[in-house]
């Protein structure tokens, strides 16, 4: 897994994928980079501005609830940022985020404060430089880490042309 | 050794390996939906992939919903792209206008017993009211589908809910899938299949056990599947020529959990803005105003469900000044349907909008959205802030009866009081 380090964007509990990029928005532009300027608009309309490349999320229970829609990873991805950090996500949004390359990481993720820098080297754990608390997220499996290690589902068919576990 | 339950069952039987609960499986797939809504990003992921040519084509529907009627350039820019690539590979596409891609599914007969169909639409798992495991994905999986045939799953453990005796008057599938929510929580059945069982199924008629199975992502749930029954087979006949085989679950299947819901207990229920978990018991919001009501979207938009809300109507001897009443049938079936037997021109002349039958107003991406401060009551299945289209408008959903009280009224109403 890539190495990561970041500072950590705090979002709360059951962020659904309308407050992550609004649908109306969709239907202009599909492209992540017209579509992140209105990252989180209606949660905070300061913070797509503020977002800096290599920022991770972290995020409480259920994270990307709702609808399948993929522009809600490829419009993070597009802002760049690399990897999400949550106690649960939603089925679909986890999927996505793998098969775009978006690290979507499973773990307790109460301890963390907003700005706090998270850094891996990507062996898999996660350490807070400010607590200094380390976070072991859940192991992926294979199939999944094939397809995060190819750099996405395009790359992964481009290369295997079906599913291999 | 213990039993199987219906998830694990229709797994094993489509990725031909012995599936348990936990274990990650290659299946293949019966049927795949796309909609305006996520095609467009599928055909790129599709092209991007080295796709050449569709796997199977029979397998693919492609369905106009979300954009219903196109308003912009965008996205009758979108729409053009779909039907040129439906053409070109002889996928069937059904037209704006026609209906929700959900119901258009059902009603084509596409979602069979014992068969796996995704949808890249959440909104997929209501299938599971055919005894079919019906699941949501995105687009890149959709592109991967139609390369390839197939898609990687885990098998869900399974939650059973066990429903028992018969839903008192003024009281609906609606109700009841509301209570779950309360109960499970918004992510409550996360990575889970919920497994309807127990002597109440057989009461629930197969509009009854969509409106539960579209809910169950709404706790988080990968599908929400039904046995099938005598019911079942009664709604496909006339729909498909394809044989299928149901699959029931095994008396000792193993389940994470067992929950029981007592219909004849149970009351209206409503859920509050802005989380559909939000729920109460819809005497406890009684009094709240509302001034839009929305009745339509793949959860509440079948023939039943206008029916239901037109007695409520009538009884309460129409709408109230000052609400606004939008309705969008499901499909051009349910809309023919309710233009010959009456529903139609009733809805009308109680002063209704009616809208394209598509996704409408629910999803915020076509048909009416309410204004600043607005208050909604739907029968759709979510309720999040902005979902609509305006972040500064609130949306309540509940039954559909319960949604014609409240535009009688122009106050959130229990629909006993007004059919009394």
């Amino acid at each position: 897994m890539t190495a990561l380090r970041g500072r950590a964007r705090l979002v709360g509990d059951d962020v659904n994928t309308d407050s992550i990029i609004s649908s109306t928005r969709k239907r202009e532009s599909l492209d992540p980079a017209v579509l992140r300027q209105f990252l989180f608009e209606h949660v905070d309309p300061t913070f797509a501005a503020s977002v800096q490349t290599g920022d991770i999320l972290v995020a409480g229970k259920n994270f990307g609830c709702g609808s399948a829609m993929e522009v809600a990873v490829t419009t993070v991805l597009g802002a760049g940022i690399p990897a999400v950090l949550a106690r649960s996500f939603s089925r679909t949004y986890y999927r996505n985020a793998i098969n775009n390359g978006l690290l979507p990481l499973v773990c307790d993720t109460g301890g963390i404060r907003e700005g706090d820098i998270l850094i891996s080297d990507g062996t898999g754990a996660i350490r807070n430089e400010r607590s200094g608390e380390t976070l072991s997220p859940e192991p992926l499996p294979p199939i999944m880490l094939a397809i995060l290690r190819a750099g996405g589902l395009v790359p992964y068919m481009r290369q295997n042309g079906d599913f291999k576990l | 050794m213990a039993g199987r339950t219906i998830s694990e069952k229709i797994l094993a039987r489509k990725s031909g390996h012995d599936a348990h609960a936990g274990d990650l499986v290659v299946c293949e797939v019966d049927c795949a939906l796309g909609t305006d809504g996520s095609v467009p990003m599928a055909l790129d992921y599709f092209k991007a992939m080295g796709g050449e040519n569709v796997r199977d084509a029979a397998r693919l529907v492609f369905a106009l919903d979300h954009y219903v009627p196109p308003t912009s350039p965008q996205t009758i820019e979108l729409h053009r792209v779909m039907r040129d690539f439906a053409r070109r590979f002889s996928v069937t596409l059904h037209e704006a206008g026609e209906g929700i891609g959900h119901q258009l599914i059902v009603e084509t007969g596409r979602a069979l017993p014992g068969g796996l169909v995704v949808g890249a639409d959440s909104h997929a798992v209501t299938y599971g009211a055919l005894n079919c495991f019906a699941t949501g994905i995105g687009s890149s999986d959709l592109a991967a589908v139609m390369l390839c045939g197939r898609i990687w799953l885990r098998v869900p453990d399974s939650i059973r809910v066990v429903l028992t005796g018969q839903l008192p008057s003024g009281v609906y599938a609606k109700d009841i899938a509301l209570a779950l929510a309360g109960m499970l929580g918004a992510d409550g059945a996360a990575y889970q299949a919920l497994e309807f069982a127990g002597p109440g199924v057989a009461t629930l008629a197969l509009e009854d056990r969509l409106v539960l199975s579209n809910l169950a992502v709404e706790m988080g749930a990968k599908t929400g599947i039904f046995p099938a029954d005598a019911e079942t087979v009664a709604y496909l006949q006339g729909r498909t020529g394809q044989a299928f085989e149901p699959v029931a679950a095994d008396p000792d299947a193993h389940y994470s959990r067992t929950v029981e819901i007592a219909l004849d207990a149970l009351t209206p229920r409503i859920a509050l803005p802005h989380l559909v978990d939000q729920v109460v018991a819809l005497e406890d919001a009684a009094g709240t105003p509302v001034q839009m009501v929305y009745l339509g979207t793949c959860t509440g938009g079948r023939l039943r469900d206008f029916h239901q809300a037109l007695a409520v109507l009538e009884a309460g001897g129409g709408v109230a000044p000052g609400v606004q009443l939008v309705v969008t049938p499901a499909s051009r079936e349910v809309r023919d349907a309710m233009a010959a037997d009456g529903t139609l021109d009733a809805l009308v002349g109680f002063g209704a909008t009616v809208v394209e039958p598509a996704c409408g107003s629910c999803c915020g991406t076509c048909g009416v959205i309410p204004g600043d401060g607005v208050s909604v009551i739907s029968t759709a299945n979510r309720n999040f802030k902005g979902r609509m289209g305006n972040a500064k408008a609130s949306i309540y959903l509940a039954s559909p009866a319960a949604c014609a009280a409240a535009a009688t009224r122009g106050v959130v109403t229990d629909p006993r009081e007004v059919s009394r």
